[in-house]
């Protein structure tokens, strides 16, 4: 059965529209070097290094493990390549720690990245395709209209999204590696805010970012490399349906409520609002906290957006269950880094390593990810204490 | 740590390598592969395992998130758990191994697909190399390999009869496998006598675009038993990656695949059958070489992907070709060679055995 598995070492680049001062393989090193000395590691140290982004379009490079397989240490090494949609980091991290759990290695780096500087995500997203309908909307265009279902359903008041982007503007400030740092933002500023895709606003949309996240995973024998201590991996899941079909539920996937169901029963947890600590959710544009709040069980369907008016999921304003508290996708957004770099902050906040956003006393929280139209999903649970 | 799971192949279907699948889209070509090796199982769809991965490339298909439309060809209602690598399908097999191993499936579903005849193959892969440096001379895949093969040439270590060689035997292995694009008696004369195309390499050196699929089911040994299943026991598996600097690596021998082998456990035993991933002829003599294979060992029987390579599917179709020769009783224990990258860049090996 599953081995113990931990994280011992997480890194992270400064968050920027455009890292003109490094390649793309300088971008994904100097996130992997962060994560060895977090480690206490060096390259010689790692066993396997497992590597995901979003789609090769974004930056023009087929398969691009071959080239950065130099930058990353790997040479000699097995390298693995993982591509979910927008779930990738997510999805990368727990195949990362499938290395370990599997008992096949003792210590794996893993690192996803995206460097839209470099790249037009708006055109990789739109290219045509034989006897399909062209979508060129691209992924605000996508969801702009399952937002606006939500709406009608829950009867939610219409500046839900914008107290959204406000809460994960003023915890993106407390984090100096988030993109976006705008620690005077207001409700304000963002209802003025240009509409982009009816109901989503500017400042409702995350940034188009470029930076690369990376962690060590290590077997329970090998976590003690780290002055700081492991974030235990107490759950981890997956789940995929199609993008269309009759009857699809594309306000609440199901595929997100049975792999939250799936990752809460391995971690033990029946309610997530009150055993966990905090979570980093992924939420690229603002309704989805209060779409995924109802998804992920942390609250009834249709009384999502109640805890965030309430202030549930604030730091600023005491919440008991903060949500993204390092300012999310909506301050930060490399797509093929976004999903890892939830997972990662949920480890920071277990091993107390999370700076000025820190929840206080941590101990238990949850990474998710979410890609395609809402139909990928990978979530993992981390906790401080070891299962 | 604690004895691994062992881990069962239990069936296997690849489509026949075409030059041109014509309309069929990439959901047409993987869906037939999907049945029939649901059906060799007997089990509905992809509900009735625990884990499915695929193996495609975006790149090839000509639009972002290309696997997504595979997952139309599932029948993933209600979710299902799956994965994607954006590389070869035996790789996919590697990650669905690790998922047996860690406990959380007992069974899984793999499966890659490529329609690469709409593209220029080897231009499309020149976008494979160092974005900054390679990639903008748009240096193709035939370029590179022939620049390896003339390494091997004037280091004495091969001859172009050599070569002609490989191609003759391919072509010949072929005529018994209905599936392959080429396939033919002939002469290393008469392959000698034709003009070079990429000089060393004459176009029989290469090998043809294809489109098509491929799938496979493994399992738990208790699974398959369960099932009452025949299985081949795949004993080990692992790959290795090279620098991606031509100039730092012997482009003559195969480190990366030695090294996979070893750990894969693959000196182990003797090696009744070979199937190895060699896109161009040379590459067969550097991966047989790499990997000690001496006259005991039937290479290539299927004739390789000289007689057919579907991309992003030719290496799980190496170890279905092991699988189905152990099945049937030609061979007792056989090694399978998948790679990925310019000049055999990045190699896995599987070792499988009979029950």
């Amino acid at each position: 059965m599953a081995q113990l598995a931990a994280v011992i070492g997480t890194g992270q680049t400064r968050y920027k529209t455009r890292r003109g001062d490094v390649s793309i393989a300088g971008l994904l090193r100097e996130a992997a070097v962060n994560a060895l000395e977090d480690a206490g590691l060096g390259f010689e140290d790692i066993d396997a290094v497992v590597i995901g982004k979003a789609p090769d379009m974004f930056e023009g490079i087929v398969m691009p493990e071959c080239y950065l397989a130099d930058a990353l240490g790997a040479n000699g090494k097995p390298m693995l390549r993982v591509h979910t949609a927008g779930s990738v980091g997510g999805s990368t991290a727990l195949v990362a720690a499938s290395h370990v759990q599997s008992g096949t290695f003792r210590r794996v780096l893993t690192v996803t990245f995206e460097k839209q500087s470099e790249s037009n995500a708006m055109w990789a997203l739109s290219t045509p395709q034989p006897f399909a309908v062209h979508l060129n909307a691209g992924a605000g265009g996508y969801f702009a209209p399952i937002i606006r279902e939500y709406m009608r359903r829950s009867g939610a008041p219409y500046d839900v999204g914008i107290k959204v982007a406000v809460k994960d503007r003023l915890h993106g400030a407390r984090n100096p590696l988030a993109h976006l740092q705008k620690p005077d933002i207001t409700l304000q500023e963002v209802e003025e805010s240009m509409m982009l895709w009816d109901p989503i606003r500017l400042l409702e949309a995350c940034p188009s970012s470029d930076g690369a996240c990376a962690m060590v995973i290590a077997a329970e024998d090998a976590v003690d490399s780290s002055p700081r201590p492991p974030a235990w991996i107490r759950g981890g899941a997956m789940r995929s349906e199609p993008t269309m079909y009759a009857g699809r539920e594309e306000v609440n996937p199901r595929a997100g409520r049975d792999c939250a169901a799936d990752v809460y029963a391995q971690a033990g947890i029946r309610d997530p609002r009150r055993e966990l600590d905090c979570a980093e959710i992924y939420v690229p544009f603002s309704w989805y906290e209060p779409m995924w709040l109802e998804n992920l069980g942390f609250a009834e369907e249709g009384q999502g957006w109640r805890l965030t008016m309430e202030g549930a999921t604030s730091m600023d304003e005491g919440g008991d269950i903060p949500w993204n508290p390092s300012g999310g996708v909506l301050s930060s957004n490399p797509i093929g880094a976004s999903g890892m770099i939830r997972f990662a902050e949920a480890a920071r906040q277990v091993r107390g390593d999370a700076g000025a956003h820190q929840v206080e006393g941590a101990r238990l929280a949850m990474g998710h990810a979410y890609g395609g139209g809402a139909q990928f999903f990978a979530m993992w649970i981390v906790g401080a204490d070891k299962p | 740590m604690s004895a691994q799971r062992e881990i069962a192949i239990v069936a296997f279907h690849q489509s026949p390598c075409q030059a041109s699948a014509g309309a069929a889209n990439e959901v047409e070509l993987i869906m037939p592969e999907l049945r029939a090796v649901f059906d060799q199982v007997g089990l509905a769809n992809a509900q009735d395992v625990d884990f499915v991965c695929s193996g495609s490339c975006d790149y090839l298909q000509g639009a972002a998130f290309a696997f997504v439309a595979g997952v139309d060809a599932l029948g993933a209602v209600p979710p299902i758990r799956e994965s994607h690598v954006e590389m070869d399908a035996a790789w996919a097999l590697y990650e669905a191994v690790l998922k047996i191993r860690m406990g959380h499936a007992d069974s899984a579903l793999i499966y890659g697909f490529a329609k690469s005849s709409p593209g220029e193959l080897p231009i499309v892969l020149s976008q494979q190399l160092d974005p900054y440096y390679l990639a903008p001379l748009w240096v193709d895949t035939v370029s590179l390999a022939a620049l390896q093969a003339r390494l091997m040439l004037d280091a004495g270590l091969i001859t172009e009869g050599d070569m002609a060689e490989v191609v003759k035997r391919s072509r010949r292995n072929a005529m018994t496998n209905p599936l392959a694009q080429l396939a033919g008696e002939t002469s290393v004369a008469d392959l000698l006598a034709k003009p070079h195309y990429l000089s060393p390499l004459r176009r029989h050196d290469c090998c043809p675009v294809s489109d098509g699929a491929a799938a496979m089911i493994i399992a738990t040994v208790e699974q398959a038993k369960a099932w009452g299943m025949p299985y081949v026991r795949l004993s080990g598996i692992d790959h290795r990656i090279e620098s991606h600097n031509l100039c730092l690596r012997d482009l003559t021998d195969s480190v990366s695949t030695r090294k996979a082998a070893a750990a894969a456990g693959m000196n182990a035993g003797a090696v009744d059958v070979a199937e190895l991933y060699a896109p161009f002829s040379h590459q067969e003599i550097i991966l047989s070489r790499a990997l000690g294979l001496g006259e005991d060992t039937r290479v290539n029987p299927s004739g390789g992907v000289l007689a057919g390579n579907l991309m992003m599917a030719s290496g799980l179709s190496r170890i279905g070709e092991v699988f189905q020769r152990i099945v049937a009783g030609e061979a007792g224990r056989g090694v399978a060679h998948a790679t990925n990258g310019p000049c055999l860049q990045q190699n896995l090996v599987a070792v499988l055995e009979a029950a």
